[in-house]
């Protein structure tokens, strides 16, 4: 297979960007998208180019590290997939693709197609956790029954793997459907229960502090999100910030 | 540089004294303990961050410590644990099924087949239920029950039900817990945090690792960091086969720059090769997907028996589904009726490759065999019927049942299989292959977890320790996390007890200024470099030579030549090479460069202690040492230690000591899963 690409090429985060156009080869069915990407490199340094810089690691869909808009769509055009994930036989011979990094305020460029999404780690770190230092002796594990179906919807909420699909797909850059599956997983469970409120809280004053936009409920998000996490994340989320203010706890 | 004994010594492990089970609380009453004040006095290195170094990382500033931790990747909650999918081991017997401490011990000696130290084991064994105490007051989500209390599944070597487990993504739930306890202690200031980081080179001042040299990945700058005691966790080294499930960015070289400063690195050519992974399609194949062995719980493993079947699958004109059942060889269940198709990994790898070197493999390349979950489906299918109370179920309803059951114990794998190869992996068995995917081989440590240099520790796949010559199962996640939560924690205090005085360590000294040159001197050389050929095709290359010769079997003849072909390719390399772009960037070609030089030289290093090895254990199987049924043959007379290499500037001419391992526990069998 052959294609065309038209990639948005940036040396850094206060240089300007531009969309840059290469014809890559000899492209097979069943390489991913990333290989692809692999071949188009290999061929920039063999010409004495320079190659386009991207992130991306396990390339098995769960790390989270890949990140690219193609073709207008986070992570392209098939659902619940990642980037790494995704099969050049999705795409149709001599067809034109455009890449794109994620585009949002609160992560800026690295180069290329590589961006900094440190902005979720800054989060997590405001309030994503429950507070118990590591000790030789805590309750045993099953001191503490969940019922299977409070469990099963905070594995589903915890399966988020923070690549940003969200926020680069919705309009508003809106972080909601990432702070909220970390709210809901904790929020779902007993061990999360002390610090609920407070945790909600800590986490959307950060996310606002970080320059990410407002949910206007168009669910973009979860149509785009690799793991399919669920829009009734950012209902719970509302309901429990909304319980916090009036509570005032 | 620490002085590097130039013939053998016999390592000491300083095992504490006393009955096994007495051993590790003994050893924890009796070292010395570093107060509360002096702890803020500390500083502590900790090089990566999947479930060890992040739990090293939490725990070490939860005590009080000062830690600055690093990670290569964009974020810490990226390491490659996070890929884990099975799940993790601990002796809790909630399925009163008759585990117990001893047991998961005994089980991973012996899984380990008998080249492991027996009081890391069962230290690892002691602190395994701990684990998941924590875990679960963490929020951890593991699967569960309709009680609401835990559930567990059964892996490859064992015959109890130990494994907790989060559907098809259990490494993923643990690291993310350990990714918030670490996020805890970055908000309280107690960890700094270095994202985008890689440690260029350990620096060691008066023969203790003082701090380390890493380069910021976004900026290319080339800093200095002390500390008064450096944590290695920086993953396994399966990369050097370039197709690996390891991740792209998994790499050796923390631990290799630390073996070049002196560390030992024991047992470098213990490979972990998996049995149920995609296979390989082509040429410009990045990397292998894992099928979790939880897998093996349920699909049975088999090949057809008759070559004419075997071409017609091949040609495309007959399905497997077409094959009947006395046709089929389902080789595991023939071969070792006890444990059937949960023998351990090494087992089941090597069953495979002698299937299709015999010439049944059954895709195009002849390298794959079917997983099959035809019978799992109707089992289930059945079951779920008699549940429902369902009368007389048809063939199609008993197969939608099923299907309902399968897809809620494994759906997320299926439908990753599915994705990567467009079969159904519902309607029609999957096809599986072979392929590298851990390291038991690592830095030497001791009892403590610390490497030959005084203050420098090793965490993790990172060391050598826990898991012998082949690793079960479900093992990696415990170890991670034994020894980043319960271990080092405790253990580092013994070293850090003198260092209350010491005060800050100052990165002026020459031995930092020299590091640093050399490593912006090596960067230059890189970049300079007039070559024509990309980082990835050596990589390719030292890929083939590794996995040809050094793989799931070896020989003399093979190893050797594999030494002489990388010394070759290193030294290509340095004329070849061309990496492009500027030092002062976000360059991942520069990054991987440096890598790829490290995993060379590692490579030679692991086909030489292949070569001295003159058994074959667990996951290390040379062809001059075997039964005639074609099984292991271990020499416990001659090879029962651990071979510990010390680096002396060209990797096959490393000095070789050993660390002879005493059985006072166990009883040495041949391993037997028939």
């Amino acid at each position: 297979m052959d294609f065309t690409l038209k990639i948005w090429r940036q040396e850094g985060p206060q240089e300007e960007g531009r969309m840059e156009t290469y014809p890559v080869t000899g492209i097979t069915h069943d390489m991913s998208f990333l290989e692809m990407m692999d071949v188009l490199n290999d061929q920039l340094i063999r010409d004495g180019q320079d190659p386009v810089a991207f992130d991306h690691d396990c390339r098995e869909g769960i790390c989270g590290m890949c990140s690219m808009f193609i073709n207008g769509e986070a992570h392209g055009p098939n659902r619940k997939t990642t980037t790494c994930q995704l099969h050049m036989r999705s795409f149709k011979d001599g067809e034109t693709i455009y890449i794109e990094p994620w585009r949002a305020a609160a992560f800026p460029v690295v180069k290329d197609l590589a961006v900094d999404r440190s902005a979720f780690d800054r989060i997590i770190q405001s309030g994503g956790y429950v507070s118990v230092n590591s000790s030789g002796n805590p309750l045993d594990a099953n001191a503490i029954p969940v019922p299977k179906d409070d469990a099963d919807e905070a594995f589903n909420a915890a399966t988020c793997i923070g690549c940003g699909a969200c926020v680069a797909t919705c309009k508003n850059a809106s972080a909601m459907l990432f702070v909220s599956a970390k709210v809901s997983q904790f929020a779902l469970l007993p061990q999360g229960q002390p610090e609920r409120m407070s945790r909600v809280q800590r986490m959307v004053d950060q996310m606002d502090k970080e320059g990410f936009g407002n949910c206007t409920n168009t669910g973009a998000c979860e149509v785009e999100c690799p793991k399919g996490i669920s829009l009734d994340n950012i209902a719970r989320m509302n309901r429990d910030y909304l319980k916090s203010q009036v509570t005032g706890e | 540089m620490t002085e590097m004994p130039k013939h053998s010594v016999a390592l000491d492990a300083k095992i504490p004294e006393g009955p096994l089970a007495d051993k590790w609380t003994h050893h924890k009453n009796s070292i010395r303990l570093v107060n509360p004040a002096n702890k803020r006095l500390i500083d502590v290195i900790v090089v990566g961050t999947g479930l060890a170094g992040s739990s090293a990382a939490a725990s070490l500033a939860e005590m009080g410590y000062n830690v600055k931790a690093f990670c290569f990747q964009d974020s810490p909650r990226r390491a490659h644990s996070i890929a884990a999918q099975g799940g993790i081991n601990a002796a809790k017997n909630y399925q009163n099924d008759g585990d117990s401490v001893y047991r998961l011990f005994y089980d991973t000696i012996k899984g380990g087949d008998y080249r492991s130290r027996e009081a890391n084991v069962y230290r690892l064994a002691e602190v395994s239920a701990n684990i998941i105490d924590q875990c679960v007051s963490q929020g951890v989500p593991f699967a569960r029950d309709y009680g609401g209390l835990l559930d567990n599944r059964s892996f490859g070597g064992v015959q109890v039900s130990r494994t907790f487990y989060a559907k098809g993504q259990t490494g993923q739930q643990l690291l993310l817990g350990a990714y918030s306890a670490l996020s805890r202690q970055i908000s309280k200031g107690k960890v700094t945090m270095y994202n985008r980081h890689e440690l260029m080179d350990v620096v060691t001042v008066d023969g203790k690792a003082r701090g380390i040299i890493a380069r910021n990945l976004v900026t290319g700058e080339v800093e200095r960091h002390g500390a008064h005691a450096v944590v290695l966790c920086s993953g396994g080294y399966g990369n050097v086969f370039y197709l690996s499930t390891n991740a792209m960015g998994s790499n050796v070289s923390a631990a290799w720059k630390a073996h070049k400063k002196g560390a030992f690195m024991a047992n470098p050519s213990y490979t972990q090769i998996h049995p149920t992974c995609i296979p390989v399609s082509g040429h410009y194949q990045s990397k292998l997907t894992l099928m979790s062995e939880s897998l093996r719980n349920d699909g049975r493993i088999w090949v057809p028996k008759e070559q004419a079947d075997v071409d017609a699958l091949r040609n495309g004109s007959m399905r497997p589904t077409d094959i009947p059942e006395d046709r089929r060889d389902y080789y595991l269940e023939r071969r070792y009726p006890a444990f059937g198709n949960l023998v351990p990994r090494d087992v089941a790898s090597r069953a495979a490759k002698e299937r299709c070197d015999a010439g049944f493999g059954v895709n195009e390349a002849g390298e794959a065999v079917f997983l099959d979950y035809a019978s799992a489906i109707e089992r289930y299918g059945k079951t779920e019927a008699n549940v429902q109370g369902i009368q007389a179920p048809s063939a199609e309803k008993i197969r939608e049942l099923g299907e309902a059951v399968v897809r809620a114990k494994y759906g997320n794998l299926f439908q990753m299989y599915e994705q990567i190869t467009a079969d159904n992996p519902y309607k029609t068995p999957m096809r599986i292959y072979p392929a590298v995917h851990y390291t038991m081989g690592g830095l030497w440590v001791d009892y403590n977890l610390q490497t030959t240099i005084p203050g420098l520790y090793a965490c993790g796949e990172a060391n050598f320790s826990d898991h012998g010559a082949n690793r079960l199962g479900a093992s990696a996640l415990m170890q991670g996390l034994a020894d980043g939560y319960f271990v080092l924690p405790y253990t580092i205090g013994d070293y850090l007890a003198d260092d209350i005085r010491t005060g800050a360590i100052s990165t002026d000294a020459p031995e930092f200024a020299a590091a640093e040159q050399a490593v912006r001197d090596r960067i230059a050389g890189l970049l300079g470099n007039n070559g024509k050929t990309p980082v990835d095709d050596f990589h390719r290359r030292l890929g083939r030579i590794m996995w040809n010769e050094c793989g799931m079997s070896r020989n003399e003849k093979g190893l050797t030549q594999a030494i002489a072909d990388i010394q070759d390719l290193r030294a290509e390399f340095e004329k070849e090479v061309c990496v492009p772009g500027r030092p002062d960037r976000f360059n991942p070609e520069l990054d991987k460069a440096g890598r790829v030089s490290d995993l060379m030289e590692l490579g030679e290093l692991m086909c030489k202690d292949a070569l001295e090895r003159k058994e074959s254990c667990g996951g290390h199987f040379r062809e001059e040492y075997q039964t005639p049924e074609g099984e292991a043959l271990r020499d416990d007379k001659g090879h029962a230690h651990v071979s510990a290499w010390a680096h002396t500037g060209v990797p096959a001419e490393a000095t070789h000591h050993k660390e002879e391992l005493t059985f006072e526990n166990v009883e040495l069998k041949t391993r037997s899963y028939k």
